[in-house]
């Protein structure tokens, strides 16, 4: 079989052109956002909303409304409740993140044991790309149009937030009302990766690609190019890796976003571990020579 | 700039009180200043500058009292791009991917449309301001890769391009070269000079009285607020601060 053939046989497949289509949709929208939650120190921000939606998305799995509306109500009690819990007690973030969204998560889960439904809701959980209907796509599509627009529209002022939120301030913006707007993104995007690679799994693509390019750039804006472009070839591999060892989807397209990480971990001109090293023993060297 | 505007006092803060829980860190303070001044600001660590600073710029509102700027409601005041920052280092994340330039640009954040698209003027504003602050051959380094001084120096800029007429900076001084605190003392006095107002928060007393106007002396509330031969001298701020900080024994 040769490599064009490896590539087009997937293909031949309606459920394979969806799940790629959908695996690309939300790589690129998660590792857009991933810039700013990697620089704001988001990513456990990230953790817990992605998890916290799933109670949002069975309840209105059950009312028949718009998953993306149950995931904005529970992404949004989420942050109430983290920072109720952070500014009421003297426990630090990281624990009131921890209890809020186990506690939300738990909630979908019981919601999802406890509901007859005729598809299967665990697909919520792990990620269902290989199952994705047609109705699935449109929806993945529009949020993800919408969601894409807005950051990228917008993204000047979520950049200075994430710099200096103190200025904004100073020019009259509201920096409460930008990072609002930042969380319901977030939930919104959960909503999308959702579709691709479950719950639990969609930190990972709001995390992982804003931390490769962040290793390999020092500007910004090259970072929202980076992310996305890097995180896309890795859905696409993790897809067609999975189709040929009939392996866990959502899993491979992790996997190969990982592997991207470590390669920028390790190669990155500047910032990589291999770089840092040999520099380090380059300044040794020539100060060894010049005593 | 309207008749009322010209004439109004640039900061107003009268009777500010601010309460952390219990810990009270601003007691009825009031301090008023004119257009064209520069004022240092002096006092211990957890005297209540920082708090002082975030009551003017809005960030806190407090318990008691009210703030005026330039005459208007302080949100009135920054959404006209009135009032201009300067971070204390520790406050900057200077590891985050942005140029000198990008950080000198977001001080035209506020003369742009809802997109922050940057046109013709704010590009020439922006270089403009690099060239004041001696900044344009680094515009394009990443912010972190400059020196203490340079640093502060590309802050100040981006209050120069958004043509602020009040600047308020939390220890430029610190950890700055000398080099760079002539350069920065020099540009604040120009900037007084065109009529703008600066008020500067700093432990650097020596160099107080060729850089300011005026001097306040914060210990909670305002001690003494004038000239600063007077006010730094050595039996007014041991009311600030309990001892002797110049070192100058009785002189």
């Amino acid at each position: 079989m040769n490599l064009i053939e490896l590539l087009a046989e997937p293909l031949g497949y309606t459920f394979m052109v969806r799940a790629l289509l959908v695996t690309i949709i939300a790589a690129a929208l998660c590792a857009v956002l991933s810039c700013w939650l990697v620089l704001i120190g988001w990513s456990l921000m990230g953790d817990a909303v992605s998890h916290a939606v799933l109670p949002g998305v069975v309840l209105a799995y059950i009312a028949g409304a718009p998953f993306a509306l149950g995931a904005l109500v529970f992404g949004f009690l989420a942050v109430a409740l983290i920072g109720g819990v952070r500014d009421t007690t003297k426990l630090k973030e990281d624990a009131a993140i921890g209890i809020v969204f186990t506690t939300l998560f738990s909630i979908g889960l019981v919601l999802i044991s406890v509901t007859p439904s005729h598809v299967d809701l665990n697909h919520i959980i792990f990620g269902n790309l290989l199952g994705v209907s047609a109705s699935d796509l449109w929806q993945v599509v529009l949020l993800g149009a919408i969601t894409f627009a807005i950051l990228v529209l917008k993204r000047k002022d979520f950049t200075l937030y994430a710099f200096d939120q103190t200025h904004a301030h100073a020019l009259g913006m509201s920096p409460r009302l930008i990072g609002a707007v930042l969380l319901g993104l977030l939930a919104m995007t959960s909503v999308v990766a959702l579709q691709a690679v479950g719950v639990i799994l969609v930190v990972a693509m709001l995390i992982i690609p804003g931390a490769t390019a962040y290793l390999l750039t020092d500007r910004f804006g090259k970072m929202l190019v980076i992310a996305p472009v890097l995180a896309t070839c890795a859905g696409i591999l993790g897809v067609y890796v999975s189709y040929y060892l009939d392996a866990s989807t959502g899993g491979m397209v992790v996997l190969a976003q990982a592997m991207i990480f470590a390669i920028a971990y390790l190669f990155s001109p500047k910032q990589g571990l291999i770089a840092t090293r040999l520099a380090r023993k380059g300044r040794r060297k020539a100060l060894a020579a010049s005593r | 700039m309207n008749a009322k505007q010209s004439t109004a006092l640039a900061i107003d803060v009268t009777g500010a009180t601010v309460h952390y829980g219990p810990v009270l860190a601003l007691d009825h303070a009031s301090l008023q200043l004119g257009r064209g001044r520069v004022c240092g600001l002096v006092g211990m660590n957890g005297s209540g500058k920082s708090t002082l600073f975030k009551t003017i710029m809005g960030q806190i509102k407090p318990d008691t009292g009210s703030v005026r700027i330039n005459g208007t409601d302080p949100l009135q005041a920054r959404k006209s791009g009135q009032l201009a920052y300067v971070p204390q280092s520790e406050a900057v994340d200077w590891s985050f991917p942005i140029s000198v330039r990008e950080v000198v640009m977001t001080g035209r954040y506020g003369q742009m449309g809802w997109t922050r698209r940057a046109k013709k003027k704010d590009h020439a504003a922006v270089d403009e301001a690099l060239e004041r602050v001696e900044l344009a051959n680094f515009a394009d380094r990443q912010i972190g890769q400059l020196s203490g001084g340079q640093k502060k120096r590309a802050f100040v800029a981006r209050c120069i391009a958004q043509g602020a007429s009040i600047m308020l900076l939390d220890e430029p001084f610190a950890g700055v070269d000398k080099r760079s605190e002539a350069t920065i003392t020099k540009l604040l006095r120009e900037v007084a000079d065109d009529g703008g107002s600066v008020l500067i928060s700093t432990h650097d007393l020596h160099a107080l009285p060729e850089l300011a106007d005026e001097a306040v002396l914060l210990m909670r509330k305002v001690l003494m607020h004038g000239d600063p031969d007077v006010v730094l001298q050595a039996e007014n701020l041991a009311l600030a601060f309990g001892l002797d900080p110049m070192k100058r024994g009785g002189k």
